[in-house]
């Protein structure tokens, strides 16, 4: 059931992306924070443990670490509190083991990356898209997830909102990707008077905690509410119970886990456009590097030539139909990221027919939409020609 | 079946996975027991990490969350933060809680959350098939030390007591009456208890430690060379103490953040 709730704190603020991600957090009514400072996320950590014990009375708790931080925010969901923590880099590293807990056991809850550059300590201060894959495959075994990629401080707070909607739809880890640029950026924001959250209800009875619905989803269910749950790492059969010698049951759940996510990928996709229709040049961008994007195709716009942008704010699972059907008329594609060229490489395998470009930038270079610009009108001249 | 088995063992999880003679399943009765006898079985959930010993709980019927190896703790708290009304019981091994897990187990005791760790000590890693843990004794030979174990062992009641848990005992296998007693008594006690039991592992340990697979012998060598009193304890021996060493009254973690967050209303 969706149900519109109040925000106390609304209206237009300018405002940090880390601190929107935080009013976004207790907008949609997360009661448990666990975390460990690290540059360049800090800030949530710090405004949740301003915010979640005075307005919310919630649960704010700095663990010694990011491998003890998702750990207590997945037992927290178990003990009934909507959850999330908020790291970069090495810690986002460490989160892999406990992510992997809280996909198997369908744990709804949120991780924050706010990206720096890497690898290893890397660049604490600057910018990055570097982690794009391993949100999607940092954790071992086969697994599918739901990754947002917010590109302004609005976004860090509507994002943050819908990926605690997702992780209870979906009972899944959602990641919401930021970066290092829209975390500590300040910009306009409106925090609006109330927000959807997804209530979804809890059986009053549940022997069978992983028996899953048509979409392949299990029921909402915690502790505490006579069930006796087994909640268990192992891969286990529907009641819970560890079923990793059973080849057949395995099977099936790790098929589920994938499936659940991919086959309700319409349900998660969310993609913006401008001017793509007919355009023969499309920017498939994400993250901060989409506002240098659409700033150069309206630049190349004003010089006539065809060129369209698109944005992928649901990185992971990747949208393939959707990216397909609004890149058809396109001859060329640009992938902007800053990273070596890691999406470019998904965009590249889903359209074998056209020209498909990395635009790749490392070390925390921001793209220049006149860099970007040149690169548009370089290829629209190609193309002519 | 036991009546007590019969009301609280989730029986489509039997067999117990233990090996004949193994320790776990003395702690598994004794903690039914005192489950019964406190009447907190719709009040507690369970927590746990990987190893043996971490299986104890699966057999429990009552909400159990077992976890990955080390973090049992870091789960527990995030669990009995959520939900401060309630009890949270962790089962982990020597590996699980003083090796991979000890950082969680140190941080976990300077906190004083009111959780009861039920460590199970047999002195190496039982479960991956016999190698060295951080108790295993100075020499002794295992899968992963043939020569002998070049490391000190842990005392890692002695450091839980230095990280600042309230309720601290140590039991073997030979005392079920005290290990019960303990168990209803750190269940009770509000703060972080930790209760070590050390237990006979006659497959792994008796194997390669004790060189006999006998766990009635490893017990009979715990008797010999435990006592409860510190005097009876001889310098420098292989001796080890046994009893209740901590019975503190502090503010617990749970309590201190409700009465500071009151504070602020």
């Amino acid at each position: 059931m969706r149900k519109m709730v109040k925000v106390k704190e609304h209206g237009l603020k300018i405002l940090q992306g880390n601190e929107a991600c935080v009013e976004g957090a207790v907008a949609a009514g997360c009661q448990f924070f666990a975390g460990y400072p690290i540059t360049p996320a800090s800030e949530i950590a710090e405004y949740m443990a301003h915010k979640l014990p005075t307005c919310h009375q919630g649960t704010f708790v700095q663990m010694e670490d990011e491998l003890a931080s998702i750990s207590a925010i997945t037992a927290a969901r178990w003990g009934g509190n909507k959850s999330m923590t908020a790291t970069s880099g090495p810690g986002f590293s460490l989160m892999q083991e406990g992510l992997g807990y809280a996909l198997v056991t369908e744990t709804p809850t949120v991780i924050v990356n706010v990206q720096r550059g890497g690898p290893a300590t890397g660049q604490p201060t600057v910018s990055s898209n570097q982690d794009i894959y391993q949100a999607r495959y940092g954790s071992h075994g086969d697994y599918e997830l739901i990754v947002l990629a917010p590109a302004s401080v609005q976004e860090m707070f509507d994002f943050t909102v819908k990926a605690f909607n997702l992780s209870e739809e979906f009972r899944v880890p959602v990641i919401v990707l930021a970066d290092e640029i829209i975390g500590h950026m300040r910009e306009k924001i409106l925090i609006p008077e109330e927000v959807e959250l997804l209530e979804v209800e809890s059986p009053k009875h549940c022997k069978e905690p992983y028996r899953a619905d048509d979409r392949l989803i299990p029921p909402s269910v915690e502790f505490f509410q006579g069930h006796n749950l087994i909640i268990d790492g192992q891969l286990h059969d529907e009641k819970g119970n560890r079923a990793g010698h059973d080849l057949e049951i395995s099977e099936k759940l790790v098929e589920r886990l994938n499936h659940k996510i991919t086959q309700n990928i319409d349900a998660i996709t969310d993609i913006e456009t401008y001017e793509t229709e007919e355009a023969s040049i499309i920017l498939v961008s994400y993250s901060s590097v989409s506002r240098s994007a659409l700033s150069a195709v309206k630049k190349a716009r004003a010089k006539g030539v065809a060129a369209g942008w698109i944005k992928v704010n649901s990185v992971w699972p990747f949208p393939e139909k959707a990216l397909k059907e609004l890149t058809a008329s396109a001859k060329t594609v640009m992938v902007p990221e800053m990273n070596i060229g890691k999406y470019y490489r998904e965009v590249r395998g889903i359209l074998p027919d056209q020209k498909v470009v990395s635009v790749p930038l490392v070390g925390g270079k921001l793209h220049k939409p006149d860099d970007l610009l040149a690169l548009i009108l370089k290829e629209a001249k190609a193309c002519t020609n | 079946m036991h009546e007590l088995a019969e009301k609280y063992l989730r029986k489509e999880a039997l067999p117990l996975l233990f090996c004949p003679g193994c320790g776990n399943g003395q702690v598994l009765n004794a903690t039914v027991r005192a489950i019964d006898e406190l009447k907190v079985r719709d009040d507690l959930a369970a927590v746990s990490g990987i190893g043996c010993s971490s299986w104890i709980p699966v057999y429990l019927d009552i909400d159990v969350l077992h976890t990955l190896h080390g973090r049992a703790l870091a789960y527990a708290q995030g669990l009995k933060l959520s939900r401060p009304d309630k009890k949270v019981i962790v089962f982990t091994g020597d590996g699980d809680c003083g090796g991979i897990g000890g950082n969680h187990l140190i941080h976990a005791a300077r906190r004083n959350i009111d959780i009861t760790v039920v460590m199970i000590n047999n002195y190496i890693y039982g479960m991956t098939g016999g190698q060295k843990a951080p108790t295993t004794p100075y020499r002794s030979k295992t899968k992963t030390s043939p020569y002998g174990n070049d490391e000190n062992p842990f005392d890692v009641s002695k450091v839980v007591m230095a990280a600042g848990g309230t309720y601290v005992a140590r039991w073997t296998t030979n005392q079920p009456v005290q290990i019960q007693k303990s168990i209803q008594k750190a269940i009770t006690h509000k703060g972080f208890s930790f209760l070590e039991i050390m237990t006979q592992c006659p497959v792994q340990t008796g194997k390669y430690i004790f060189k006999n697979q006998d766990p009635w012998e490893t017990m009979q060598w715990y008797k010999d060379r435990s006592a409860t009193k510190a005097e009876d304890i001889e310098k420098g021996s292989d001796q080890f103490l046994l009893g209740e060493f901590v019975e503190d009254v502090e503010e617990e973690f749970c309590e201190r953040i409700a009465r500071e967050r009151d504070g602020l209303c």
